[in-house]
């Protein structure tokens, strides 16, 4: 049963992640990323991370994703111009990826590994009470230096896109 | 055998519920129009029915049978997907609401909660994620309609809905910490004994009234409700993102908007306002000896919070005047933001210095 609701999801995601790069309407690639962050949320769940899950939806699905599609809207972006020349690069980058996970397929065949314990429910005390003691205890330093790094994203976009009070208007 | 039975008796459930939304839904419509009405001391539908109490039936069979007009330039699909996505998520959410105690019942060797579909332990979390995808209804619906009216509409909700998703979020965690746990059913028991444990008093803890006046302003704005309708205001936009909708398309960006009135309506009774539980410990028909029908009495005292909210949905429209758009931003921002943010700090040292 876990097995057909993996499998299941994991197609889904790998196909909504090459139509949002292959489909000509960034409407509808902004769709299909949409139902990709969806079948994740849904991975977590089989997983046993219902937090997870959620935070997935709530910030992925409701909040950046919309923000892309206000910008590609605004924009009205049609399909022209798509890639922008980066097909070197983008072969070079996919060759390098593709040789890493025909590796790791290799070395995984031949040390016999047992699939991961990550199928287990995890007992006692729900997963978000133990993110919570996680993320506040053991990774506490981490957690705050990524809230700086965020901050000063913040700071940063606000200084880019403030005009200046005394400068005449144009 | 097991899991075909389970699957009828959720079926059963869900049935249930979506009946109970869609029958408040048709109440609603004619409610805020009767309601409307004697504020401005008029008399409101009177022509279908006694005193007009038919006139949801009318209007639900206009749009049923009312031409389908697809726009040219419009893009097909998505003006197809906008009002299921605009509706789905609206009614989805109710899956974890609890309408009343948290009973377990035996039905043929099942264990089953009969007022609430499903108790998972994310529940308020799992609202939230769906009531931010109903932003999307909105957006598609506005820039597949291929008219300025509509994206402009669209564009408007899309700015709204995520800054007050964001205060809707950032009220609750003070009843979150206060209660400790994510799961409405347990939000819910952890205040029962009476309305001074109501978390919007909390009595032995910090009073959460702070945070329950951000949710209910957000839950206004987060619904598209006057005062905060910019999305489509009428004298603006013509009807902002569903301009170019008809039939049975609006029809269903019209149930959406009433299902997430409820929606909210229900969650701010849960968080805040003690759900089920009567404002006096226990129940007069448990105190009487007819314990088996004290759930009567707490599914009505959530049903009387419930439209004591929707209530105050339509006293907000009778009013106040539309807010202009930079005051809507400037609000939420700047004052909401801050309010959430302080009561916070202040139930986090609450809850640490005087844990319940």
């Amino acid at each position: 049963m876990d097995h057909i609701f993996f499998f299941y999801f994991a197609a889904v995601i790998a196909t909504t992640s090459l139509l949002v790069v292959a489909l000509r309407n960034p409407v509808f690639s902004a769709l299909s990323l949409l139902i990709m962050f969806f079948h994740v949320a849904g991975l977590y769940v089989t997983l046993h991370a219902e937090f997870l899950a959620a935070v997935q939806i709530v910030v992925y699905a409701g909040a950046i994703l919309v923000l892309y599609l206000f910008v590609v809207m605004l924009l009205s972006i049609k399909s022209e111009e798509r890639y922008h020349n980066q097909l070197p690069v983008a072969g070079l980058l996919g060759v390098m990826l593709c040789t890493e996970v025909i590796l790791l397929f290799i070395k995984s065949q031949t040390s016999r590994m047992a699939p991961a314990a990550a199928a287990d429910p995890v007992a006692g005390p729900g997963n978000t009470e133990m993110i919570g003691e996680a993320l506040y205890s053991t990774y506490l330093f981490p957690f705050e230096v990524a809230s700086l790094i965020l901050l000063v994203a913040m700071i940063g976009a606000i200084i880019l896109a403030k005009k200046d009070i005394n400068e005449p208007v144009q | 055998m097991e899991i075909g039975l389970r699957l009828a008796v959720s079926l059963a459930q869900i049935a249930a519920v979506m009946g109970v939304v869609m029958l408040t839904v048709m109440v609603l419509t004619l409610a805020e129009r009767k309601v409307l009405a004697w504020m401005q001391d008029r008399m409101g539908p009177m022509e279908v029915g006694p005193y007009g109490v038919l006139q949801p039936i009318a209007d639900g069979l206009k749009l049923f049978f009312k031409e389908d007009i697809i726009p040219a330039g419009a893009n097909k699909f998505l003006f197809t997907l906008a009002p299921i996505l605009a509706l789905v998520p609206a009614l989805i959410g109710f899956a974890v609401i609890p309408f009343g105690p948290s009973l377990t019942i035996e039905l043929f060797g099942m264990q089953i909660k009969p007022f609430v579909i499903s108790d998972i332990n994310i529940g308020i979390l799992y609202i939230l994620a769906f009531a931010s995808i109903g932003a999307y209804g909105i957006i598609l619906g506005g820039w597949a309609s291929n008219s300025k009216y509509s994206l402009l509409g669209g564009l408007r909700s899309a700015a709204q809905v995520i800054s007050y998703e964001l205060n809707v979020g950032l009220a609750i965690v003070g009843v979150i910490l206060l209660s400790g746990s994510l799961s409405l059913v347990k939000i819910t028991e952890a205040q029962a004994g009476g309305f001074w444990n109501w978390f919007v008093i909390g009595w032995g803890g910090f009073p959460q009234i702070f945070a329950f006046v951000v949710y209910v302003i957000s839950a206004v704005a987060e619904t598209n409700r006057v005062p905060f309708d910019l999305p489509e205001a009428e004298s603006e936009l013509v009807a902002g993102f569903f301009t170019e909708y008809s039939g049975m398309r609006f029809a269903f960006f019209f149930i959406a908007e009433y299902a997430n009135m409820i929606l909210v309506s229900c969650v701010a009774a849960a968080l805040f306002l003690g759900g089920w539980n009567a404002p006096y410990p226990g129940t007069i028909l448990g105190y009487i000896g007819l314990d088996s029908l004290a759930w009567i009495e707490n599914v009505v005292w959530f049903a009387a919070k419930v439209y004591f909210f929707l209530f105050l949905f339509f006293w907000l429209r009778a009013t106040l005047p539309r807010l202009r758009y930079d005051q809507l931003m400037r609000f939420g921002w700047k004052v909401m933001l801050p309010i959430a943010l302080g009561n916070i700090v202040l139930t986090a040292i609450a809850a640490y210095f005087f844990p319940r």
